[in-house]
C-alpha cells in the first residue's frame, strides 16, 4: 500500500463516483423538452377519475380493502370489526386493573398511595443498581406527586397505566414472533422485511388504522402502541436465539432436551440479555407512541401535553414536558439496569439475609397502607402542599421570547428566505423522471439490477400515488434538517472522540436525549421559532443530531489500534491522523449514523406538521381528522419508503466501504 | 478395556453441499476427491470406520479443520451423517427415532465442551442437576446426586456460585460434572482443555485419569494437543481432511506410521517418554544378566540415565525375569537425542 496513487488511477474513480449523477444532471438540464407527465406525476386514471390523485388508486385499494374487512362475515358467523371489537374487550380488562391500581382505586379499596410507589421505586433502585438509581426513580415520582398543582400525579398515573398494559402485550407478541422466526428460515423470510416497512411507518399511520378499526380512547391507544412497540423485541429476539453458542444449544440436546425444554431451559434464558435489551426498547417505543396516542384520544400526559401546545400555555406544557422526560429517564435507567443485572448468589441466614429486597418491599407495602389508613396526604398529597411554577415558567419563556425576538426573528426570516424557500424551490424543479433516474443509477452502481430495481420501486410507488408534490416537500425539509445534522454532529463527534472524558459525556448526552419521546422536541421548538418551516427543521434538528454525533465517534475510537500505532510510527502529526487515518477508516460507521439520522429526522419531520407544515404530515394529519385509512396508511408507505430507499443505498454503499477497507463484516 | 465394541462406526460420510445425500449415492457411496471438490462439497468426514471399545480412551487427533468435532457429532447424533452406520451399544442410530434419541443421550451419553458450554443463568448445582432436571427427577433427588458429583470433581463449597464467578478449570470442572450426573457409560470430550492455561490444563488432564479410574467408562476425546493424547489414550485415532489415516496406540503410530502425514504429526514427540525398551532391543545370545538390566516394558525415559552411565550394552528382561535382548547406549542415545535411526521395531 505503500507510495502515492498515481494521478491517472484517481481520475476514473472520481467519474465513476458521478456517473450516476449524469442521468439525473441531463434530465433537469433539458427539463423544458419534456414532456408534462414527466415532471409531475400526472393524476390520471385508472379505475374511474374524480376523487383519486394518483396514477394508480391505492388510496381508493386500501379504503375498498377496509371496507370489505369491516363488512364482509368470515364463514358468515362475524365480521373482522367483531374481532377487533373483542380484541379491544381484551384490552379492557388489564387495563381497568392498571387503572384501577394506579388511579381511579377499586371501589372501597384506593389506589395505591404515593408514598408507596415512591417507596417501591426506592428499593426497585437499590435492588437493581444501586443508590444513585434509586434516588432517580423515587425523585422521579416525588416530582410528579409534588408538581401536581394542576394534577400531573393523575395525568402521569394515566400514561404509566397505558403503559403498564402495552408493554407486556408488546414484548410478549414480540417474543412470539421473533422465536417462530428464528426457527423457521421460512417464517423469518416474511418477517424481516415486514418489521422494515413497521419500523419505518411514522407514527400516524398507525394511529389512523387503530382509529378505524378500534375507535378512539385508552384501548385503541394502547392497541396503537402494542403494534407500534413490538418489532423490536422480534428482532432482539431473533437476534439473541441466533446468536446462542452452538455449544450451548448441544449442551441442551446431549442433556436430552424435549424441544420444549430447549425453548425455554435453554435458548430463551441463554438469550436473556437480548431479550431484556428488547424490553428495554419497548418501554421507550412504547412510552414515545402513548404520548402521540392522545390524538386519537388515548388520556394522559401526552394529551394535556398537545392541548397546552395548541393554546400557547408553554409554562404549563414545560411542567408536563419535564414530567415526560423524567418518566422516560427512569423508565429507560431501570430497564437498562435489568438488562445488566446478573443472577445474584443467595446468601445463607434467616429469611431477611435470604431475601432482603423481598422483606423490604413488603415492609414497605404493609408500612405505606398503613400510613394511608392514617393520613390521607400519604395516599395523595394535599393540594396546599403541591406547586406549579408555570406562571413563573410563562413569564420566563416570556422574556426570553421578547429578549430575542428580534434577533431569532431575523434569524427565522434570514433562514427561510436565503435558504429554505430556493432548496424548495430547486427541490421543486425536479423532474421526478430524473430523481428516479438517480435513484436507479446510483441502486445500480452499487448493487446492479437488483438494488436499481428495488429502490426505483420504491420511488416510483410514490409517485403513482398521488403524494409526490408533497413528498418532495418532505425530502426538502429532512435534506435541509440532514445538512445541518451533519454540520452539526460530525465535528462534534470528532471533538468528542479526542479524549475519553468527552466521549463519555456527549454519549451520555446522546443517550439522555434519545429516551426522550421526540414529541417533547416540539416544546423549545415553538417556543423559539413559534409555527414555521424554522421550527420544524429546529425540532428535527435538535432530535436527528444524535445518531449522526454517536455513529462519528464510535467510527472514530473503532479505528484498530495497531493501524493508529502504525500511522503514528511513520510520523503522523494529529491533523493527518485524523484526516489521513481515522476519517476514512470511520466512513463507513458515518454513512450509518447519516442513515440513522435521516430515520430519525424522517419520523420528526412527521410529528412536526403538528406545528403546521404543507408535506406529507399535513396530509397526514388530515387523513387522522377525517379518520380515512386509505389515505393515512398510502401516505404513511410513501415516508416509509423514503426512509428504506436511503436505507438500502446508505447501508449497502457502507458495506462496500467496510469490505474495501478490510473490516470483517 | 476389553475388545466388546460400545461404539462401531462403518464408512460414515458427512458432506456439506447443496444435495450431499443424493451426490453421495449417485456416487456409490466412494465419491473421489476429485468428484467430491467438483461439484462444491466440502467433506467434513470421508468413508470413517472405527470402533470404540467399550472402557478404553479413544483419542481423536488432527489439525483443525480435520474433522473430528464433526465425526464425534455424527457419534452422539448431533449432526445427522450423510451416509454410512453407525451402532451405539446395540441401537442403530441412523434409524433411531427421536424418542430413542432423547432415551439414548438422557442415560447414556454425556459430553463436555472445548468453551464449557455452562448456562449462564443457573448456579453450579442447577448446572450439574440439568441433565437430571430435564428427566424429570425432583428437585431433592437432583440436587442430592449433583452434591454427589460436586464433591467427586473438586468443587466443594461453590455450589451456589455462577458460572462467571469461575475460573476457566472451575468452569470445565462444573462441565465434567454436568456431563456425569445422569451416570453415562460413554463421554464425549471435545477438546476439553484446550481454553485452559498449560498448568490449569496438566491439572485437568490429572483430574479426567483420576475420574476415569474411578468411573471406567467408555470415553472419545479430541485434542490436538499430541502430549495429552499421549498422556491419556488408550488408543489414538488420526484425522486427515475427513478420513481417519491411522488407528494404534502412540507407540504404534510413531514407530509404524501409515503415511507420510502420520510421521509428520508424530515427528516432534519425545520419544524418549513413549517408545517402550521393548521397541528398541537387539536380540542376543548373552545367557547371563550384566551388571546393569531393565525390564522390556520400561519406557526408554526412565531407564537412560542409568544405561548411559554404563560402559557395555544392557540386558533386557521379560516381565518373568528371563532374558529376552539387550540395548545398546548408541540406540538410547539417538533417540534421547531425537537424530534418525532406524529403530528395532521399523
Ligand atoms: N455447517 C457446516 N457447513 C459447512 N462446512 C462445515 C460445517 N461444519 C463444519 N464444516 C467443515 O467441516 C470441516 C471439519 O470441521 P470440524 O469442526 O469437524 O473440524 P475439527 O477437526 O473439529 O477442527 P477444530 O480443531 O478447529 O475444532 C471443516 O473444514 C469445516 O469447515
Ligand atoms: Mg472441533
Amino acid at each position: 500500500m505503500a507510495g502515492p496513487v498515481p494521478a491517472t488511477e484517481q481520475m476514473p474513480s472520481r467519474l465513476n463516483m458521478m456517473a450516476p449523477m449524469i442521468p439525473f444532471a441531463l434530465l433537469w438540464l433539458f427539463k423544458p423538452l419534456l414532456p408534462s407527465w414527466a415532471i409531475v406525476p400526472p393524476k390520471s386514471c385508472l379505475g374511474g377519475c374524480g376523487t383519486i390523485e394518483g396514477l394508480i388508486p391505492f388510496v381508493d385499494w386500501v379504503n375498498a380493502g377496509i371496507q370489505f374487512l369491516r363488512s364482509y362475515e368470515i364463514f358468515g358467523l362475524f365480521t373482522f370489526r367483531d374481532i377487533t371489537r373483542s380484541i379491544a374487550r381484551g384490552i379492557d380488562v388489564p387495563l381497568d386493573f392498571t387503572e384501577a391500581l394506579l388511579y381511579k382505586g377499586f371501589g372501597a379499596v384506593g389506589p395505591m398511595p404515593w408514598v408507596m410507589i415512591v417507596g417501591l421505586m426506592i428499593v426497585f433502585g437499590l435492588y437493581l443498581r444501586g443508590w444513585r438509581l434509586a434516588l432517580l426513580g423515587g425523585g422521579t415520582f416525588f416530582y410528579l406527586s409534588l408538581f401536581s398543582l394542576r394534577g400531573i400525579w393523575e395525568l402521569s398515573m394515566k400514561t404509566l397505566s397505558a403503559i403498564a398494559v402495552s408493554v407486556p402485550l408488546a414484548a410478549i407478541i414480540g417474543l412470539l414472533i421473533g422465536i417462530a422466526a428464528a426457527k423457521r428460515q421460512r417464517i423469518a423470510m416474511v418477517v424481516a422485511p415486514m418489521l422494515n416497512i413497521l419500523q419505518s411507518l411514522p407514527h400516524f399511520s398507525y394511529l389512523i388504522i387503530v382509529a378505524i378499526f378500534f375507535g378512539v380512547g385508552a384501548k385503541a391507544g394502547v392497541i396503537a402502541t402494542v403494534i407500534f412497540a413490538f418489532p423490536p423485541m422480534t428482532r432482539l429476539t431473533m437476534l439473541g436465539l441466533r446468536e446462542i453458542s452452538s455449544e450451548v444449544r448441544e449442551a441442551g440436546i446431549m442433556a436430552g432436551c424435549t424441544r420444549w425444554q430447549m425453548l425455554y431451559k435453554v435458548e430463551i434464558p441463554s438469550a436473556r440479555s437480548a431479550l431484556m435489551l428488547g424490553v428495554n426498547q419497548v418501554i421507550m417505543q412504547c412510552l414515545a407512541m402513548v404520548v402521540i396516542a392522545s390524538f386519537i384520544g388515548q388520556p394522559g400526559l401526552g394529551h394535556d401535553l398537545l392541548t397546552r401546545l395548541q393554546n400557547l400555555r408553554l409554562g404549563q406544557a414545560f411542567e408536563i414536558g419535564v414530567a415526560v422526560v423524567l418518566i422516560a429517564v427512569t423508565l429507560d435507567r431501570f430497564s437498562q439496569a435489568l438488562v445488566e443485572k446478573e443472577p445474584e448468589r443467595i446468601k445463607d441466614g434467616p429469611l431477611w439475609v435470604r431475601h432482603p429486597y423481598l422483606c423490604a418491599i413488603a415492609l414497605i407495602i404493609v408500612g405505606s397502607i398503613g400510613l394511608a389508613s392514617l393520613t390521607e396526604a400519604a395516599v395523595q398529597l394535599p393540594k396546599e402542599y403541591t406547586v406549579s411554577i408555570s406562571s413563573y415558567l410563562d413569564a420566563m419563556i416570556k422574556f426570553i421570547t421578547t429578549s430575542l425576538f428580534t434577533p431569532l426573528g431575523i434569524l427565522r426570516d434570514f433562514l427561510l428566505v436565503y435558504v429554505f424557500m430556493p432548496t424548495k424551490a430547486t427541490f421543486q424543479s425536479m423532474p421526478w423522471v430524473a430523481v428516479m433516474a438517480l435513484i436507479g443509477c446510483v441502486g445500480w452502481k452499487l448493487g446492479r439490477w437488483k438494488l436499481a430495481l428495488t429502490v426505483m420501486a420504491f420511488v416510483f410507488f410514490i409517485a403513482a400515488s398521488g403524494y409526490w408534490v408533497r413528498a418532495v416537500i418532505t425530502l426538502y425539509m429532512v435534506f435541509v434538517a440532514l445538512c445541518i445534522c451533519a454540520a452539526i454532529g460530525i465535528p462534534l463527534g470528532i471533538w468528542a472522540a479526542k479524549k475519553d472524558r468527552r466521549t463519555k459525556f456527549v454519549l451520555g448526552l446522546c443517550d439522555t436525549f434519545q429516551t426522550f419521546p421526540s414529541f417533547i422536541y416540539l416544546l423549545p421548538a415553538v417556543m423559539l421559532f413559534q409555527i414555521s418551516d424554522v421550527s420544524a427543521i429546529f425540532a428535527i434538528v435538535v432530535y436527528a443530531t444524535i445518531p449522526i454525533t454517536r455513529y462519528t465517534i464510535f467510527g472514530l475510537r473503532n479505528v484498530p489500534s495497531q493501524i493508529v500505532e502504525a500511522a503514528l510510527t511513520s510520523g503522523c502529526t494529529e491533523r493527518q491522523m485524523l484526516w489521513k487515518v481515522r476519517m476514512p477508516m470511520a466512513f463507513p460507521e458515518m454513512l450509518l449514523g447519516l442513515n440513522q439520522t435521516l430515520m430519525f429526522a424522517l419520523f420528526m419531520v412527521m410529528i412536526a406538521g403538528f406545528i403546521g407544515t404543507v408535506d406529507l404530515s399535513q396530509e397526514i394529519f388530515r387523513a387522522l381528522s377525517f379518520n380515512d385509512g386509505g389515505k393515512g396508511l398510502v401516505i404513511g408507505l410513501c415516508v416509509s419508503l423514503i426512509g428504506l430507499t436511503a436505507d438500502r443505498l446508505l447501508v449497502e454503499w457502507s458495506n462496500q466501504q467496510k469490505k474495501r477497507l478490510g473490516f470483517a463484516n | 478395556m476389553t475388545d466388546e465394541k460400545k461404539i462401531s462406526c462403518r464408512n460414515v460420510w458427512k458432506l456439506y453441499g447443496d444435495d450431499p445425500a443424493g451426490f453421495l449415492a449417485s456416487h456409490n457411496n466412494k465419491p473421489t476427491t476429485q468428484a467430491i471438490r467438483d461439484g462444491n462439497y466440502i467433506p467434513a468426514v470421508r468413508d470413517a470406520t472405527i470402533d470404540v471399545h467399550t472402557g478404553e480412551i479413544l483419542v481423536i487427533m488432527g489439525l483443525s479443520g480435520s474433522g473430528k468435532s464433526t465425526l464425534v457429532r455424527c457419534m452422539s447424533k448431533l449432526i445427522d451423517p450423510t451416509g454410512g452406520e453407525i451402532d451405539f451399544d446395540g441401537t442403530d442410530l441412523l434409524r433411531a427415532s427421536k424418542e430413542e434419541l432423547i432415551e439414548i443421550r438422557r442415560h447414556k451419553m454425556g459430553m463436555v465442551f472445548q468453551n464449557f458450554a455452562l448456562l449462564p443463568h443457573r448456579n453450579v448445582i442447577q448446572n450439574i442437576a440439568f441433565p437430571l432436571e430435564v428427566q424429570g427427577i425432583n428437585k431433592e433427588e437432583r440436587e442430592a446426586k449433583a452434591r454427589e458429583i460436586i464433591e467427586l470433581v473438586g468443587l466443594e463449597g461453590r455450589d451456589k456460585y455462577f458460572p462467571r464467578e469461575l475460573s476457566g478449570g472451575q468452569q470445565q470442572r462444573v462441565g465434567l460434572a454436568r456431563s456425569l450426573a445422569a451416570e453415562p457409560d460413554v463421554w464425549f470430550l471435545d477438546e476439553p482443555f484446550s481454553a485452559l492455561d498449560p498448568l490449569i490444563r496438566k491439572e485437568m488432564q490429572n483430574e479426567f485419569l483420576r475420574l476415569q479410574n474411578m468411573l471406567h467408562k467408555t470415553i472419545v476425546f479430541i485434542t490436538h494437543d499430541f502430549d495429552e493424547a499421549i498422556r491419556l489414550a488408550d488408543r489414538i485415532a488420526i484425522m486427515f481432511e475427513g478420513e481417519i489415516v491411522q488407528v494404534g496406540t502412540a507407540e504404534e503410530l510413531i514407530t509404524n506410521p501409515a503415511t507420510d502425514y502420520v510421521a509428520e504429526f508424530t515427528r516432534d514427540i519425545p520419544r524418549a517418554k513413549l517408545l517402550s525398551v521393548a521397541s528398541l532391543m537387539q536380540p542376543t545370545k548373552k545367557k547371563k544378566a550384566g551388571k546393569l538390566s531393565v525390564k522390556a516394558s520400561d519406557r526408554i525415559a526412565s531407564v537412560a540415565s542409568a544405561v548411559l552411565m554404563q560402559p557395555d550394552d544392557v540386558t533386557v528382561l521379560d516381565d518373568a525375569g528371563k532374558i529376552c535382548g539387550e540395548l545398546s547406549r548408541d540406540q538410547v542415545a539417538a533417540i534421547l537425542f531425537d537424530t534418525e535411526t532406524t529403530s528395532a521395531g521399523a
